[in-house]
Protein backbone atom coordinates (compact mmCIF):
# COMPACT_ATOMS: atom_id res chain seq x y z
CA UNK A 1 0.00 0.00 0.00
CA UNK A 2 1.14 3.23 -0.54
CA UNK A 3 2.53 5.64 2.39
CA UNK A 4 -0.22 8.11 3.03
CA UNK A 5 0.66 11.64 3.57
CA UNK A 6 -0.66 14.05 6.52
CA UNK A 7 0.91 17.02 4.89
CA UNK A 8 1.94 17.39 1.36
CA UNK A 9 3.14 20.82 -0.25
CA UNK A 10 4.64 21.30 -4.06
CA UNK A 11 6.23 24.36 -4.82
CA UNK A 12 4.51 26.29 -2.53
CA UNK A 13 5.05 30.37 -3.06
CA UNK A 14 3.48 33.21 -1.41
CA UNK A 15 4.82 36.83 -2.26
CA UNK A 16 4.17 39.82 -0.43
CA UNK A 17 5.24 43.04 -3.13
CA UNK A 18 8.84 41.65 -3.93
CA UNK A 19 9.60 39.80 -1.36
CA UNK A 20 8.89 36.07 -1.53
CA UNK A 21 7.65 34.94 1.82
CA UNK A 22 7.72 31.38 0.85
CA UNK A 23 9.48 30.02 -2.87
CA UNK A 24 9.49 26.79 -3.68
CA UNK A 25 8.29 25.33 -0.45
CA UNK A 26 7.86 21.83 -0.61
CA UNK A 27 7.51 19.28 2.21
CA UNK A 28 5.83 15.95 2.79
CA UNK A 29 4.96 14.83 6.48
CA UNK A 30 3.63 11.12 6.71
CA UNK A 31 0.76 10.30 8.71
CA UNK A 32 1.15 9.37 12.42
CA UNK A 33 4.64 11.03 12.39
CA UNK A 34 6.02 14.63 13.64
CA UNK A 35 7.80 16.90 11.19
CA UNK A 36 10.13 19.52 12.70
CA UNK A 37 10.60 22.77 10.48
CA UNK A 38 13.47 24.32 11.47
CA UNK A 39 14.64 27.58 10.38
CA UNK A 40 15.62 31.16 11.87
CA UNK A 41 12.91 34.41 12.33
CA UNK A 42 11.65 35.55 8.97
CA UNK A 43 12.53 31.98 7.03
CA UNK A 44 9.12 31.17 6.24
CA UNK A 45 7.80 28.84 8.84
CA UNK A 46 4.75 30.78 10.30
CA UNK A 47 4.26 31.35 6.28
CA UNK A 48 3.58 27.85 5.54
CA UNK A 49 2.23 26.87 8.48
CA UNK A 50 -0.39 29.67 8.12
CA UNK A 51 -1.09 28.71 4.57
CA UNK A 52 -1.55 24.74 5.58
CA UNK A 53 -3.63 25.61 8.51
CA UNK A 54 -6.45 27.12 5.82
CA UNK A 55 -5.55 31.31 7.45
CA UNK A 56 -3.69 32.70 4.25
CA UNK A 57 -3.90 32.19 0.71
CA UNK A 58 -1.26 31.15 -1.40
CA UNK A 59 0.20 31.81 -5.17
CA UNK A 60 1.63 29.04 -6.62
CA UNK A 61 2.11 25.35 -5.80
CA UNK A 62 -0.41 22.64 -4.43
CA UNK A 63 -1.44 22.03 -0.54
CA UNK A 64 -2.70 19.10 0.47
CA UNK A 65 -3.74 18.45 4.25
CA UNK A 66 -5.21 15.17 5.62
CA UNK A 67 -5.49 14.29 1.87
CA UNK A 68 -7.48 17.27 0.71
CA UNK A 69 -6.63 20.19 -1.21
CA UNK A 70 -6.39 23.15 0.81
CA UNK A 71 -7.92 25.71 -1.18
CA UNK A 72 -10.39 24.25 -2.73
CA UNK A 73 -11.66 22.03 -0.18
CA UNK A 74 -10.24 24.23 2.98
CA UNK A 75 -13.92 23.63 4.99
CA UNK A 76 -12.99 19.99 4.99
CA UNK A 77 -9.66 20.95 6.30
CA UNK A 78 -10.83 22.75 9.12
CA UNK A 79 -12.70 19.99 10.37
CA UNK A 80 -9.26 17.90 10.34
CA UNK A 81 -6.50 20.38 11.49
CA UNK A 82 -5.58 22.17 14.89
CA UNK A 83 -3.91 24.92 15.29
CA UNK A 84 -1.46 26.20 17.92
CA UNK A 85 -0.21 30.00 16.99
CA UNK A 86 3.08 31.37 18.27
CA UNK A 87 0.72 33.19 20.81
CA UNK A 88 -1.39 31.11 23.33
CA UNK A 89 -4.76 32.11 21.89
CA UNK A 90 -7.26 31.43 24.58
CA UNK A 91 -9.24 33.77 26.24
CA UNK A 92 -7.86 35.32 29.30
CA UNK A 93 -10.36 36.07 31.62
CA UNK A 94 -12.74 32.90 31.02
CA UNK A 95 -11.64 29.78 32.88
CA UNK A 96 -9.96 27.15 31.22
CA UNK A 97 -13.09 25.07 31.07
CA UNK A 98 -14.94 27.97 29.75
CA UNK A 99 -12.69 28.36 26.91
CA UNK A 100 -12.67 24.95 26.30
CA UNK A 101 -16.66 24.61 26.25
CA UNK A 102 -16.29 27.78 23.82
CA UNK A 103 -14.06 26.20 21.04
CA UNK A 104 -16.49 23.27 21.63
CA UNK A 105 -19.23 25.21 20.92
CA UNK A 106 -17.45 26.95 17.76
CA UNK A 107 -16.52 23.40 16.91
CA UNK A 108 -20.45 22.13 16.73
CA UNK A 109 -20.71 19.88 19.35
CA UNK A 110 -23.76 19.97 21.66
CA UNK A 111 -23.65 22.22 24.56
CA UNK A 112 -23.40 18.75 26.74
CA UNK A 113 -20.83 17.17 24.63
CA UNK A 114 -18.23 20.11 24.57
CA UNK A 115 -18.85 19.60 28.79
CA UNK A 116 -17.97 16.52 28.80
CA UNK A 117 -14.60 17.17 26.23
CA UNK A 118 -13.85 19.67 28.15
CA UNK A 119 -13.72 17.53 31.18
CA UNK A 120 -11.87 14.69 29.57
CA UNK A 121 -9.38 17.49 27.88
CA UNK A 122 -8.98 18.97 31.15
CA UNK A 123 -7.88 15.84 32.56
CA UNK A 124 -5.83 14.64 29.90
CA UNK A 125 -3.56 17.93 30.14
CA UNK A 126 -3.33 17.58 33.69
CA UNK A 127 -5.22 21.27 34.15
CA UNK A 128 -8.72 19.59 36.21
CA UNK A 129 -7.44 21.32 39.25
CA UNK A 130 -7.30 24.55 37.34
CA UNK A 131 -10.30 24.50 35.31
CA UNK A 132 -12.18 26.63 37.45
CA UNK A 133 -9.39 29.47 37.39
CA UNK A 134 -9.50 32.41 34.82
CA UNK A 135 -7.17 31.61 31.76
CA UNK A 136 -4.79 34.75 33.01
CA UNK A 137 -3.66 33.19 35.78
CA UNK A 138 -2.21 30.04 34.56
CA UNK A 139 1.57 29.43 34.31
CA UNK A 140 3.09 29.99 30.86
CA UNK A 141 3.39 25.82 30.14
CA UNK A 142 -0.47 25.62 31.64
CA UNK A 143 -2.29 28.24 29.13
CA UNK A 144 0.19 26.33 26.40
CA UNK A 145 -1.31 22.97 27.57
CA UNK A 146 -4.84 24.55 27.78
CA UNK A 147 -3.80 25.86 24.01
CA UNK A 148 -3.05 22.86 22.92
CA UNK A 149 -6.62 21.14 24.46
CA UNK A 150 -8.42 23.55 22.72
CA UNK A 151 -6.45 22.56 19.44
CA UNK A 152 -7.62 18.90 20.15
CA UNK A 153 -10.99 19.15 20.51
CA UNK A 154 -12.39 17.35 17.58
CA UNK A 155 -9.20 15.16 17.40
CA UNK A 156 -7.30 16.23 14.77
CA UNK A 157 -5.95 14.24 11.78
CA UNK A 158 -3.31 16.99 11.38
CA UNK A 159 -1.53 19.46 14.57
CA UNK A 160 0.18 22.62 13.45
CA UNK A 161 2.65 23.71 15.84
CA UNK A 162 4.17 27.53 15.50
CA UNK A 163 6.84 27.28 17.70
CA UNK A 164 4.95 26.10 20.88
CA UNK A 165 8.21 26.71 23.20
CA UNK A 166 9.04 30.04 22.34
CA UNK A 167 9.42 31.95 25.49
CA UNK A 168 8.28 29.29 27.65
CA UNK A 169 11.24 28.40 30.70
CA UNK A 170 12.69 24.97 30.75
CA UNK A 171 10.05 23.14 32.91
CA UNK A 172 6.71 24.71 30.71
CA UNK A 173 9.34 23.23 27.62
CA UNK A 174 8.80 19.81 28.83
CA UNK A 175 5.83 19.70 29.74
CA UNK A 176 4.69 20.74 26.43
CA UNK A 177 7.27 18.26 25.00
CA UNK A 178 5.51 15.63 26.99
CA UNK A 179 1.79 16.63 26.11
CA UNK A 180 2.68 16.49 21.87
CA UNK A 181 4.26 12.99 22.65
CA UNK A 182 1.00 12.29 23.78
CA UNK A 183 -0.64 13.29 21.10
CA UNK A 184 1.29 11.80 18.37
CA UNK A 185 0.49 8.42 20.59
CA UNK A 186 -2.87 8.69 19.77
CA UNK A 187 -2.38 8.84 15.95
CA UNK A 188 -1.90 12.65 15.46
CA UNK A 189 0.38 13.83 12.59
CA UNK A 190 2.29 17.41 13.85
CA UNK A 191 3.96 19.55 11.86
CA UNK A 192 6.07 21.95 14.86
CA UNK A 193 8.04 24.81 13.55
CA UNK A 194 10.90 25.56 15.79
CA UNK A 195 14.34 27.76 16.11
CA UNK A 196 15.40 25.57 18.50
CA UNK A 197 17.37 22.18 17.77
CA UNK A 198 17.23 20.68 20.33
CA UNK A 199 13.51 20.93 20.30
CA UNK A 200 13.37 19.34 16.58
CA UNK A 201 15.49 16.97 17.64
CA UNK A 202 13.62 16.30 20.87
CA UNK A 203 10.01 15.34 19.35
CA UNK A 204 10.81 15.08 15.48
CA UNK A 205 10.87 12.05 13.37
CA UNK A 206 12.59 13.90 10.68
CA UNK A 207 13.26 17.85 10.06
CA UNK A 208 13.08 20.02 7.27
CA UNK A 209 15.77 22.99 7.45
CA UNK A 210 13.45 25.78 5.96
CA UNK A 211 15.72 29.61 4.73
CA UNK A 212 14.68 31.69 2.72
CA UNK A 213 11.44 30.72 1.69
CA UNK A 214 13.05 26.90 1.00
CA UNK A 215 13.66 23.86 2.04
CA UNK A 216 17.53 23.63 2.39
CA UNK A 217 18.14 20.14 3.87
CA UNK A 218 15.62 17.27 5.01
CA UNK A 219 16.16 14.03 6.89
CA UNK A 220 16.31 12.34 10.22
CA UNK A 221 18.07 14.47 13.27
CA UNK A 222 20.77 12.21 12.92
CA UNK A 223 21.16 12.25 9.46
CA UNK A 224 20.68 16.08 9.47
CA UNK A 225 23.14 15.98 12.26
CA UNK A 226 26.28 13.91 10.61
CA UNK A 227 25.33 15.85 7.39
CA UNK A 228 26.25 19.23 9.34
CA UNK A 229 29.45 18.01 10.16
CA UNK A 230 28.30 16.56 13.64
CA UNK A 231 30.39 17.54 16.94
CA UNK A 232 33.14 20.06 17.43
CA UNK A 233 36.56 20.25 20.04
CA UNK A 234 36.90 23.28 21.71
CA UNK A 235 40.20 23.62 23.73
CA UNK A 236 40.72 26.61 26.03
CA UNK A 237 44.89 27.22 26.53
CA UNK A 238 46.63 28.84 28.75
CA UNK A 239 49.46 30.54 26.71
CA UNK A 240 48.15 32.56 23.14
CA UNK A 241 51.71 31.46 22.16
CA UNK A 242 50.28 27.90 22.18
CA UNK A 243 47.87 28.24 19.36
CA UNK A 244 49.52 27.40 16.05
CA UNK A 245 50.91 24.50 17.89
CA UNK A 246 47.78 23.34 19.14
CA UNK A 247 45.88 24.25 16.36
CA UNK A 248 48.44 22.06 14.37
CA UNK A 249 48.14 19.40 16.37
CA UNK A 250 44.29 19.12 16.35
CA UNK A 251 44.00 19.21 12.73
CA UNK A 252 45.87 16.47 12.21
CA UNK A 253 43.73 14.40 15.06
CA UNK A 254 40.35 15.72 13.42
CA UNK A 255 41.94 15.42 9.79
CA UNK A 256 40.63 18.48 9.05
CA UNK A 257 41.25 22.26 9.41
CA UNK A 258 41.12 23.97 13.03
CA UNK A 259 40.10 27.01 13.49
CA UNK A 260 41.59 29.63 16.01
CA UNK A 261 40.17 32.25 17.91
CA UNK A 262 42.88 34.16 19.51
CA UNK A 263 40.57 36.40 22.10
CA UNK A 264 39.72 33.21 23.78
CA UNK A 265 42.96 31.76 23.03
CA UNK A 266 40.52 28.93 21.45
CA UNK A 267 41.01 25.92 18.87
CA UNK A 268 37.79 24.87 17.89
CA UNK A 269 37.74 21.79 15.24
CA UNK A 270 35.23 19.40 14.02
CA UNK A 271 35.23 15.52 14.58
CA UNK A 272 33.53 12.80 13.57
CA UNK A 273 34.54 10.08 16.08
CA UNK A 274 33.72 11.89 19.07
CA UNK A 275 34.73 10.22 21.92
CA UNK A 276 37.71 8.52 20.20
CA UNK A 277 38.72 12.17 18.81
CA UNK A 278 38.34 13.81 22.76
CA UNK A 279 40.91 10.91 24.04
CA UNK A 280 43.29 11.36 20.99
CA UNK A 281 43.38 14.78 21.55
CA UNK A 282 43.73 15.32 24.99
CA UNK A 283 46.79 12.25 24.08
CA UNK A 284 48.87 14.49 21.83
CA UNK A 285 48.39 18.30 23.94
CA UNK A 286 49.80 16.35 27.12
CA UNK A 287 52.95 14.63 25.00
CA UNK A 288 53.58 18.07 23.25
CA UNK A 289 53.26 19.18 26.50
CA UNK A 290 50.74 22.32 26.51
CA UNK A 291 49.13 24.27 29.35
CA UNK A 292 45.11 23.77 28.71
CA UNK A 293 42.46 25.66 30.72
CA UNK A 294 39.49 23.54 29.19
CA UNK A 295 38.83 20.82 26.93
CA UNK A 296 34.79 19.90 25.64
CA UNK A 297 33.01 18.20 23.31
CA UNK A 298 30.05 19.99 21.95
CA UNK A 299 27.06 19.54 19.58
CA UNK A 300 27.27 22.10 16.86
CA UNK A 301 25.09 25.07 17.54
CA UNK A 302 22.06 26.33 15.36
CA UNK A 303 24.01 29.36 14.43
CA UNK A 304 26.56 26.73 13.30
CA UNK A 305 24.45 24.24 11.39
CA UNK A 306 22.57 27.67 9.55
CA UNK A 307 26.44 28.74 8.26
CA UNK A 308 27.17 25.22 6.94
CA UNK A 309 23.96 25.24 5.25
CA UNK A 310 23.35 28.42 3.86
CA UNK A 311 27.02 28.28 2.71
CA UNK A 312 26.42 24.92 0.84
CA UNK A 313 23.27 26.56 -0.75
CA UNK A 314 25.57 29.18 -1.53
CA UNK A 315 28.29 27.47 -3.03
CA UNK B 1 -26.91 29.95 7.93
CA UNK B 2 -28.05 27.98 11.05
CA UNK B 3 -24.53 27.50 12.66
CA UNK B 4 -24.16 31.58 11.76
CA UNK B 5 -26.60 32.63 14.32
CA UNK B 6 -25.50 29.83 16.70
CA UNK B 7 -21.73 30.45 16.33
CA UNK B 8 -22.49 34.22 16.90
CA UNK B 9 -24.61 33.57 20.00
CA UNK B 10 -21.40 31.67 21.29
CA UNK B 11 -19.24 34.35 20.29
CA UNK B 12 -21.39 37.04 21.76
CA UNK B 13 -21.98 34.45 24.96
CA UNK B 14 -18.22 34.57 25.57
CA UNK B 15 -18.32 38.94 26.27
CA UNK B 16 -21.84 37.83 28.72
CA UNK B 17 -19.57 35.57 30.64
CA UNK B 18 -16.64 38.42 30.86
CA UNK B 19 -19.06 40.69 32.75
CA UNK B 20 -19.86 37.62 35.04
CA UNK B 21 -16.17 36.87 35.69
CA UNK B 22 -14.99 40.38 35.69
CA UNK B 23 -17.93 43.01 36.98
CA UNK B 24 -15.04 45.27 38.51
CA UNK B 25 -14.21 46.71 34.89
CA UNK B 26 -17.70 46.36 34.25
CA UNK B 27 -18.78 49.07 37.30
CA UNK B 28 -15.49 51.07 36.33
CA UNK B 29 -16.65 51.77 33.27
CA UNK B 30 -19.96 52.85 34.67
CA UNK B 31 -18.68 54.52 37.75
CA UNK B 32 -16.69 56.66 35.28
CA UNK B 33 -19.57 57.36 32.84
CA UNK B 34 -21.78 58.66 36.08
CA UNK B 35 -18.78 60.85 37.27
CA UNK B 36 -18.32 62.25 33.74
CA UNK B 37 -22.43 63.09 33.91
CA UNK B 38 -21.78 64.73 37.66
CA UNK B 39 -19.09 66.47 36.71
CA UNK B 40 -20.85 68.18 34.10
CA UNK B 41 -23.95 68.58 35.69
CA UNK B 42 -22.98 70.10 38.94
CA UNK B 43 -19.75 71.30 38.61
CA UNK B 44 -19.60 72.94 35.44
CA UNK B 45 -22.88 73.23 34.75
CA UNK B 46 -23.41 75.83 37.11
CA UNK B 47 -21.36 78.30 34.38
CA UNK B 48 -23.68 77.17 31.49
CA UNK B 49 -26.46 79.22 29.82
CA UNK B 50 -28.36 77.38 27.39
CA UNK B 51 -29.87 79.30 24.89
CA UNK B 52 -32.88 80.25 24.55
CA UNK B 53 -33.39 79.05 28.34
CA UNK B 54 -33.78 75.98 29.98
CA UNK B 55 -31.93 73.75 33.16
CA UNK B 56 -28.76 72.72 31.73
CA UNK B 57 -29.02 69.52 32.87
CA UNK B 58 -31.47 68.90 30.94
CA UNK B 59 -29.64 70.00 27.97
CA UNK B 60 -26.92 67.87 29.21
CA UNK B 61 -28.11 64.53 28.95
CA UNK B 62 -29.14 63.84 25.39
CA UNK B 63 -25.57 64.94 24.95
CA UNK B 64 -24.29 62.22 27.65
CA UNK B 65 -26.20 59.53 26.12
CA UNK B 66 -24.75 59.66 22.89
CA UNK B 67 -21.36 60.73 24.00
CA UNK B 68 -21.44 57.15 25.49
CA UNK B 69 -22.37 55.49 22.11
CA UNK B 70 -19.56 57.08 20.57
CA UNK B 71 -17.19 56.01 23.65
CA UNK B 72 -18.25 52.56 22.64
CA UNK B 73 -15.81 52.81 19.35
CA UNK B 74 -12.75 52.33 22.09
CA UNK B 75 -13.69 49.27 23.78
CA UNK B 76 -14.99 47.92 20.31
CA UNK B 77 -11.50 48.55 19.21
CA UNK B 78 -9.64 47.27 21.42
CA UNK B 79 -11.52 44.07 22.18
CA UNK B 80 -11.04 43.16 18.03
CA UNK B 81 -7.55 44.34 18.37
CA UNK B 82 -6.46 42.06 21.28
CA UNK B 83 -7.88 38.99 19.89
CA UNK B 84 -5.90 39.49 16.38
CA UNK B 85 -2.67 40.05 18.21
CA UNK B 86 -3.36 37.64 20.85
CA UNK B 87 -4.12 34.48 17.96
CA UNK B 88 -7.48 34.32 19.14
CA UNK B 89 -8.88 35.12 15.84
CA UNK B 90 -6.74 33.26 14.19
CA UNK B 91 -7.78 29.90 16.04
CA UNK B 92 -11.52 30.90 15.21
CA UNK B 93 -10.57 31.51 11.64
CA UNK B 94 -8.60 28.18 11.41
CA UNK B 95 -11.98 26.56 12.86
CA UNK B 96 -14.85 24.90 10.85
CA UNK B 97 -17.17 27.90 12.30
CA UNK B 98 -19.07 30.30 10.54
CA UNK B 99 -16.60 33.20 9.58
CA UNK B 100 -19.49 35.64 9.99
CA UNK B 101 -19.95 35.32 13.55
CA UNK B 102 -16.84 36.61 14.67
CA UNK B 103 -17.61 39.89 13.86
CA UNK B 104 -21.42 39.71 14.07
CA UNK B 105 -20.87 38.04 17.75
CA UNK B 106 -18.79 41.32 18.36
CA UNK B 107 -21.19 44.23 17.37
CA UNK B 108 -24.07 41.86 18.90
CA UNK B 109 -22.13 41.52 22.36
CA UNK B 110 -21.65 45.57 22.15
CA UNK B 111 -25.38 46.12 21.16
CA UNK B 112 -26.31 44.47 24.54
CA UNK B 113 -23.46 46.35 26.31
CA UNK B 114 -24.67 50.14 25.33
CA UNK B 115 -28.38 48.86 26.07
CA UNK B 116 -27.37 48.31 29.60
CA UNK B 117 -25.14 51.10 29.63
CA UNK B 118 -27.98 53.57 28.25
CA UNK B 119 -30.12 52.24 30.96
CA UNK B 120 -27.41 53.22 33.88
CA UNK B 121 -27.29 56.62 32.60
CA UNK B 122 -30.96 56.79 32.38
CA UNK B 123 -31.16 56.35 35.78
CA UNK B 124 -28.29 58.49 36.38
CA UNK B 125 -30.15 61.37 34.82
CA UNK B 126 -33.30 60.87 36.45
CA UNK B 127 -31.43 61.10 39.62
CA UNK B 128 -30.18 64.22 38.45
CA UNK B 129 -33.62 65.55 37.54
CA UNK B 130 -33.49 64.88 33.86
CA UNK B 131 -36.87 63.97 32.14
CA UNK B 132 -38.51 63.52 28.87
CA UNK B 133 -41.11 65.39 28.14
CA UNK B 134 -41.82 63.68 24.39
CA UNK B 135 -44.53 60.93 24.36
CA UNK B 136 -43.66 57.61 25.04
CA UNK B 137 -43.17 56.68 21.10
CA UNK B 138 -41.05 59.98 20.90
CA UNK B 139 -38.89 59.35 23.75
CA UNK B 140 -38.59 55.40 22.59
CA UNK B 141 -37.67 56.66 18.54
CA UNK B 142 -34.97 58.70 20.53
CA UNK B 143 -33.30 55.72 22.05
CA UNK B 144 -33.78 53.71 19.22
CA UNK B 145 -31.69 56.78 17.38
CA UNK B 146 -28.94 56.14 19.87
CA UNK B 147 -28.82 52.73 19.44
CA UNK B 148 -28.44 53.11 15.84
CA UNK B 149 -25.41 55.73 15.83
CA UNK B 150 -24.10 52.83 18.53
CA UNK B 151 -24.76 50.29 15.86
CA UNK B 152 -22.83 52.24 13.19
CA UNK B 153 -20.12 53.20 15.90
CA UNK B 154 -19.83 49.55 16.55
CA UNK B 155 -18.42 49.04 12.66
CA UNK B 156 -16.38 52.01 12.82
CA UNK B 157 -14.79 50.31 15.76
CA UNK B 158 -14.63 46.92 14.21
CA UNK B 159 -12.59 48.22 10.88
CA UNK B 160 -10.63 50.33 13.13
CA UNK B 161 -9.61 47.19 15.53
CA UNK B 162 -8.82 44.96 12.64
CA UNK B 163 -6.66 47.94 10.95
CA UNK B 164 -4.45 48.88 14.31
CA UNK B 165 -1.56 46.55 14.35
CA UNK B 166 -0.54 47.35 18.12
CA UNK B 167 -2.02 48.83 21.29
CA UNK B 168 -0.38 52.10 20.51
CA UNK B 169 -2.37 52.65 17.33
CA UNK B 170 -5.53 51.59 19.20
CA UNK B 171 -4.41 54.24 22.59
CA UNK B 172 -3.91 56.93 19.22
CA UNK B 173 -7.11 56.30 18.12
CA UNK B 174 -8.92 56.04 21.16
CA UNK B 175 -7.85 59.63 21.87
CA UNK B 176 -9.52 61.08 18.80
CA UNK B 177 -12.92 60.02 20.48
CA UNK B 178 -12.29 63.12 22.89
CA UNK B 179 -11.94 65.83 20.23
CA UNK B 180 -14.51 64.39 17.91
CA UNK B 181 -17.16 64.59 20.80
CA UNK B 182 -16.64 67.39 22.28
CA UNK B 183 -16.70 68.94 18.71
CA UNK B 184 -20.67 68.76 18.41
CA UNK B 185 -23.47 69.90 20.29
CA UNK B 186 -23.05 67.24 23.07
CA UNK B 187 -22.11 69.74 25.84
CA UNK B 188 -21.64 73.28 24.58
CA UNK B 189 -24.48 74.67 22.37
CA UNK B 190 -22.58 75.30 19.12
CA UNK B 191 -24.31 78.84 19.49
CA UNK B 192 -21.99 79.80 22.02
CA UNK B 193 -18.57 78.72 19.25
CA UNK B 194 -16.72 80.23 16.67
CA UNK B 195 -18.78 80.57 14.02
CA UNK B 196 -16.47 78.08 11.85
CA UNK B 197 -16.30 75.76 14.45
CA UNK B 198 -19.72 75.94 15.45
CA UNK B 199 -20.41 75.16 11.60
CA UNK B 200 -17.86 72.01 11.76
CA UNK B 201 -19.55 70.77 15.08
CA UNK B 202 -23.26 71.18 13.32
CA UNK B 203 -21.98 68.74 11.00
CA UNK B 204 -20.94 66.12 13.17
CA UNK B 205 -22.61 62.83 13.00
CA UNK B 206 -23.19 63.02 16.55
CA UNK B 207 -24.64 66.62 16.79
CA UNK B 208 -27.26 65.70 14.63
CA UNK B 209 -28.29 62.68 16.92
CA UNK B 210 -28.30 64.68 20.14
CA UNK B 211 -30.14 67.29 17.99
CA UNK B 212 -32.71 64.70 17.31
CA UNK B 213 -32.96 63.33 20.33
CA UNK B 214 -33.11 66.69 22.63
CA UNK B 215 -36.19 67.37 20.04
CA UNK B 216 -37.93 64.13 20.95
CA UNK B 217 -37.34 64.65 24.24
CA UNK B 218 -38.36 67.57 24.45
CA UNK B 219 -34.90 69.13 26.16
CA UNK B 220 -33.90 72.09 25.45
CA UNK B 221 -31.32 74.28 23.68
CA UNK B 222 -31.91 73.49 20.04
CA UNK B 223 -31.84 77.05 18.48
CA UNK B 224 -29.86 77.33 15.36
CA UNK B 225 -31.64 77.61 12.14
CA UNK B 226 -28.64 76.10 9.87
CA UNK B 227 -29.95 73.54 7.27
CA UNK B 228 -28.10 70.51 9.35
CA UNK B 229 -30.10 71.34 12.72
CA UNK B 230 -33.30 71.93 10.98
CA UNK B 231 -33.55 68.48 9.56
CA UNK B 232 -31.56 66.74 12.23
CA UNK B 233 -34.10 63.76 13.09
CA UNK B 234 -33.58 62.90 9.29
CA UNK B 235 -29.83 63.08 9.70
CA UNK B 236 -29.75 61.06 12.69
CA UNK B 237 -30.42 58.48 10.60
CA UNK B 238 -28.80 59.45 7.15
CA UNK B 239 -25.46 59.43 9.24
CA UNK B 240 -25.69 56.28 11.12
CA UNK B 241 -26.62 54.52 7.94
CA UNK B 242 -23.70 56.58 5.88
CA UNK B 243 -21.33 55.21 8.32
CA UNK B 244 -22.64 51.81 8.41
CA UNK B 245 -22.85 51.82 4.57
CA UNK B 246 -19.12 52.62 4.64
CA UNK B 247 -17.46 51.00 7.63
CA UNK B 248 -19.44 47.33 7.26
CA UNK B 249 -17.68 47.03 4.13
CA UNK B 250 -14.73 47.67 4.86
CA UNK B 251 -14.29 45.75 8.11
CA UNK B 252 -15.81 42.38 6.03
CA UNK B 253 -13.58 43.56 3.55
CA UNK B 254 -10.33 43.83 6.05
CA UNK B 255 -11.80 40.65 7.75
CA UNK B 256 -11.47 38.61 4.28
CA UNK B 257 -8.13 40.14 3.73
CA UNK B 258 -6.33 38.62 6.90
CA UNK B 259 -5.99 35.53 4.28
CA UNK B 260 -3.68 37.61 1.89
Amino acid sequence: MAERFAVVAEGLRKRYGDHYALNGFDLTVKEGTVCGLLGPNGAGKTTAVRILATLLRFDEGRAQVAGLDVTTRYREVKRRIGLVGQHAAVDEILSGRQNLEMFGRLFHLTPKRARVRADELLEHFGLTDAAGRPAKTYSGGMRRRLDIAASMILSPQVLFLDEPTTGLDPRSRSEVWQAVRDMVATGTSVLLTTQYLDEADQLADRISVINHGSVIAEGTPGQLKSRLGGDRIDVVLHSVADLPHAAELAGKVAGTDAEIDTDDRRVSVQVTDRVTALVDMAQALKTAEIDIEDIALRRPTLDEVFLALTEKEAA
Amino acid sequence: MRWALADTWTITRRDLIHWTREPGSVLFGLFFTIMIALIFGYLLGGAMNVPGGGDYKQFLMPGMFAMNMLFGIGATMTAIAQDLTKGVTDRFRSMPMSPAAVLLGRSLADMIDSVLLLAVLVGCGLFMGWHSDGSPGDTALAFALLLLVRFAFIWVGIFCGLMASNQAMVTAIQTMEFPIGFLSSAFIPTSTMPSWLGAISEWNPLSSTVTAIRELFGNPGVTSDSWITQHALLMAVVWPVVLLAIFFPLAVRRYRRLSR
